[in-house]
């Protein structure tokens, strides 16, 4: 069995994230960066798939610019055995990117794609529903545990209502959510034996796709500080201001 | 023969160019990938343990080490062969940074890496490292590192643990006490120096399990409560004969060979250390109010986080310099060569001053910056309940283990002595010529250059002068008596340590600048650190002719000294110090090239 895997480089979870001057992005500069969590549960599960015997090749995939093969080799050195790097120039929105993936999946024919199941810099959690659709496969999102056997994948799914498990046949896609495991450390002699897997570097054009950006960011701003606290004298105060001025009884 | 940028000591007498010094802004995005491994696995695992591992529970650290073992991180310096990783010097020392972020983990780590496994790879024959390395480097065998005894310390040689062969002739029979053996409550495995017939001076490699070897009780330290220190008992300790590491009454080379590194890597700890720290004072003088403000905004509080951050930029420039030229000795040799022990220990034994310098200047940054950093959180520095004691705590025996800051300042001198005699440091003699014939010469003074960088580039160029010239004169007057008159060699020490830093730091944000990097902060660094790191050593060198020279002759040399050591231009650190001190403020960590 093949797995693909999608890496999105985000930045660092902890990092300080602020606007860029002008508003129109995120400040870039001096920031660190990683590999989507979710995605990276997504891998780490995919490497448990392989080494429980149930998967013999993992296919690690992003979409974006040449620096994205630092998160690349990240996957790689984890255990993934080759990455494809989708090369764009501009910034494509959650539509547009499941659309670039459907050519990878027809090109790397996977039987199981993993995904995690939000990217944390924009947190649309739109992309692995879109593919299910634009594929028709069958799609498991959130999922907080994975059984795979005969060729079906048993999908434990957090929901507000409890635990659901769902049985898709394969191939599909399932999106991974925080509790499906701990990722692993990279280890030195993973990131050195990773020298030697391949990457390969593909322009968008390649793929024979021109996708079509239909959401525009149009702004980037801090949310609004928090005003000061304000003390009042007695519960009458209180429950006048409540009324009076934040409106809420 | 490789080609090397500069010999050990050159430093003093040529220049380089920013493009043959290694800085940390060359490291690869693989280096960079090793690094953050290692940092993640310090921070996932270890940090949270902290209170644990001070402890000492049982078993705790040993199991880091093996899962540090099962990642990789034992074996950077360790030949593939050996089952280690072979990495690049500059590449293991950015792991030891990384490594370093929990003092007492770090120093467990280092032990066992460092002077632990190191002897055995420089020393031993090929079977003793096909049996030991591999282990070793999994973390499978934990290795400490027994030299030191009750009254021998600073002199490793008076040793009085004694080896006899036994009557069987296939046993050394090794009798004594060992004190402040690092790792001794865990290791599986001990480096133990003794003397053959109670004379030669030999190193031996025992198994914690041969019967006669046992340990003392834990001493209570000050710091690096977590790591384990105790003595080593040998009764009539049974080591077999296939056990003498190197050669029986050449234990020194073995002692001295694998401290250069061990000191090395003291100061790449230091760093790491360093740059925690600062982001602990950094988060807290925000948080703390004062006078209805974060006293992050107070010129004395900017001035302490500014200075911390400069001295981290100096240290950081200076450790990955030495580390560039200790790879450029170090690569390249075959670990399975039939003389790759003699190999390891030309290489080693190139940088003993450099290496001097980072023991004693790492240490002593590290030192500075635990200070400011309890002093940063006032009376809850003073308390345990906030991290900061525990890092003063820790810093303190920096400067005391690996040869203390005394000794090392003394082996500054004495190693650039012992080059030039062995013909190891050619130029030497040449140059001091030279400076007598300059001096002889009357000179208009010039103005100093009005970029800040060519400013301190002449500045450097005058100290190598201004300290060659000084010690030249201190050889010449003060003759053998030199050796007992400590004080005028720690100057001359000081005036080594600052030149070589301030010429690192130059280097380093030329390079910065040619790379078309944003340097501002660097370069404000810069200009705090030189323009200060120059006024010392005019001071020490001041204060060292003082010390032998009286009369005309003492008047003559401050004249030479003074023409070496004057400049025109000065800087406003407080200016500078303020920009330094915004940029951490705002990062809440030191200075790191930005993104691409």
């Amino acid at each position: 069995m093949k797995i693909l895997v999608t890496v999105k480089r985000v930045p660092d979870p902890y990092a300080k994230v602020v606007p860029n001057t002008a508003g129109t992005d995120i400040a870039r500069e001096g920031l660190q960066w990683a590999i989507n969590p979710f995605d990276e549960i997504a891998l780490e599960e995919a490497i448990r798939i392989k080494e429980a015997g149930k998967a013999n090749e993992i296919v690690a995939v992003s979409i974006g610019g040449d620096e994205c093969q630092e998160q690349l080799r990240t996957a790689l050195a984890m255990g993934a055995d080759r990455a494809v790097l989708i090369q764009i120039t501009e910034w494509l929105d959650p539509t547009s990117i499941a659309h670039v993936l459907t050519r990878i999946y027809q090109r790397e024919q996977p039987q199981l794609i993993l995904m995690g199941k939000q990217a944390i810099d924009t947190d649309d959690n739109q992309v692995g529903q879109m593919l299910a659709a634009l594929l028709d496969l069958p799609q498991a999102t959130f999922a907080s545990k994975i059984h795979i056997e005969n060729g079906t994948a048993t999908v434990e799914r957090e929901t507000d209502a409890g635990i659901e498990t769902i049985r898709v046949p394969l191939p599909a896609i399932i999106t991974a959510d925080l509790r499906l495991n701990q990722p692993r450390y990279v280890a030195l002699t993973g990131i050195v034996r990773a020298r030697s897997k391949p990457l390969e570097v593909l322009p968008l054009a390649e793929l024979g796709i021109a996708p079509q950006v239909r959401v525009r960011l149009l702004a980037v701003e801090r949310p609004p500080a928090r005003q000061a606290g304000k003390r009042v004298a007695d519960v009458r105060e209180l429950v006048r201001l409540l009324k009076e001025e934040a409106r809420v009884i | 023969m490789r080609t090397i940028t500069l010999r050990g000591g050159e430093f003093l007498l040529r220049e380089v160019e920013p493009a043959q010094v290694f800085t940390p802004e060359d490291f690869t995005s693989e280096d960079l990938l090793l690094a953050q491994a290692a940092e993640e696995f310090v921070r996932g695992e270890v940090q949270p343990r902290n209170e644990a591992i001070e402890k000492q529970e049982e078993g705790l650290t040993v199991r880091l080490l093996k899962k540090a073992g099962e990642l990789g991180l034992l074996g950077a310096d360790l030949p593939e062969a050996f089952g280690g990783l072979e990495l690049p010097k500059t590449t293991s020392t950015l792991i030891a940074e990384k490594m370093s972020l929990q003092a007492s983990f770090a120093v467990s780590w280092g032990a066992h890496v460092g002077i632990g496994t190191l002897p055995i790879l420089f020393f031993g024959t090929p079977e003793q490292k096909q049996k030991y390395l591999p282990r070793l480097a999994k973390g499978e065998l934990i290795a400490a590192f027994a030299l030191s005894e009750a009254n021998c310390g600073s002199d490793p040689l008076s040793a009085r643990t004694k080896a006899t062969l036994a009557p069987d002739g296939k046993h050394y029979l090794l009798n004594g006490e060992k004190m402040w053996t690092t790792n001794a409550g865990w290791a599986d495995l001990f480096i133990v120096f003794a003397k053959v017939d109670g004379e030669k001076f030999t190193a031996f490699i025992v198994e914690r399990g041969f019967p006669g070897v046992s340990v003392g009780r834990e001493e209570h330290k000050m710091g690096i409560k977590g790591s384990s220190t105790r003595r080593v008992i040998l009764d009539n300790a049974q080591v077999p004969v296939e056990n003498v590491l190197h050669e029986i009454g050449k234990g020194h080379h073995v002692a001295f060979g694998v401290l250069n590194i061990g000191r090395f890597k003291l100061a790449a700890a230091a760093l790491g250390g360093s740059k925690e720290a600062l982001t602990i004072a950094t988060r807290y003088a925000k948080e703390r109010q004062q006078f209805g403000q974060p006293i992050a905004n107070f010129g004395l509080i900017k001035h302490k986080l500014a200075e911390m951050a400069t001295q981290i930029y100096a240290l950081e420039s200076t450790v990955y310099r030495t580390a560039g030229m200790l790879d450029e000795v170090f690569h390249g040799i075959d670990p399975l060569a039939p003389d790759a022990n003699a190999q390891y220990r030309e290489a080693d034994e190139e940088y003993p001053v450099e290496c001097a310098i980072l023991k004693v200047f790492g240490s002593e940054v590290l030192d500075y910056v635990a200070d400011e950093t309890v002093q940063i959180h006032g009376g809850f520095g003073y308390t345990e309940e906030f991290h900061a004691a525990q890092i003063y705590r820790d810093s303190r025996i920096n400067r005391i283990f690996e040869g203390t800051n005394e000794i090392n300042r003394l082996l500054m001198l004495d190693q650039l002595m012992r080059r030039a005699l062995k013909g190891k440091l050619p130029g030497l003699m040449e140059a001091a010529q030279a400076i007598r014939a300059e001096l002889n010469q009357p000179q208009m003074p010039t103005p100093d250059p009005i970029d800040p960088l060519e400013a301190i580039g002449k500045y450097i160029v005058n100290a190598k002068k201004a300290i060659l010239m000084t010690a030249g004169m201190a050889v010449e007057q003060v003759g053998t008596e030199l050796e007992e008159k400590q004080e005028i060699v720690a100057h001359l020490a000081d005036c080594l340590i600052q030149l070589y830093a301030m010429e690192s730091v130059w280097l380093r944000t030329r390079k910065l600048q040619q790379k078309g990097l944003d340097i501002t902060i660097p370069l404000a660094m810069t200009r705090v650190f030189a323009y200060e790191a120059f006024d010392t050593i005019e001071a020490h060198a001041r204060r060292a002719l003082h010390a032998f020279a009286e009369g005309d002759m003492l008047q003559i040399l401050l004249a030479a000294l003074k023409r070496y050591t004057r400049r025109t231009s000065e800087v406003n650190t407080m200016a500078l110090r303020r920009q330094i001190a915004d940029y951490v403020l705002q990062h809440e960590r030191a200075w790191m090239a930005g993104g691409k």
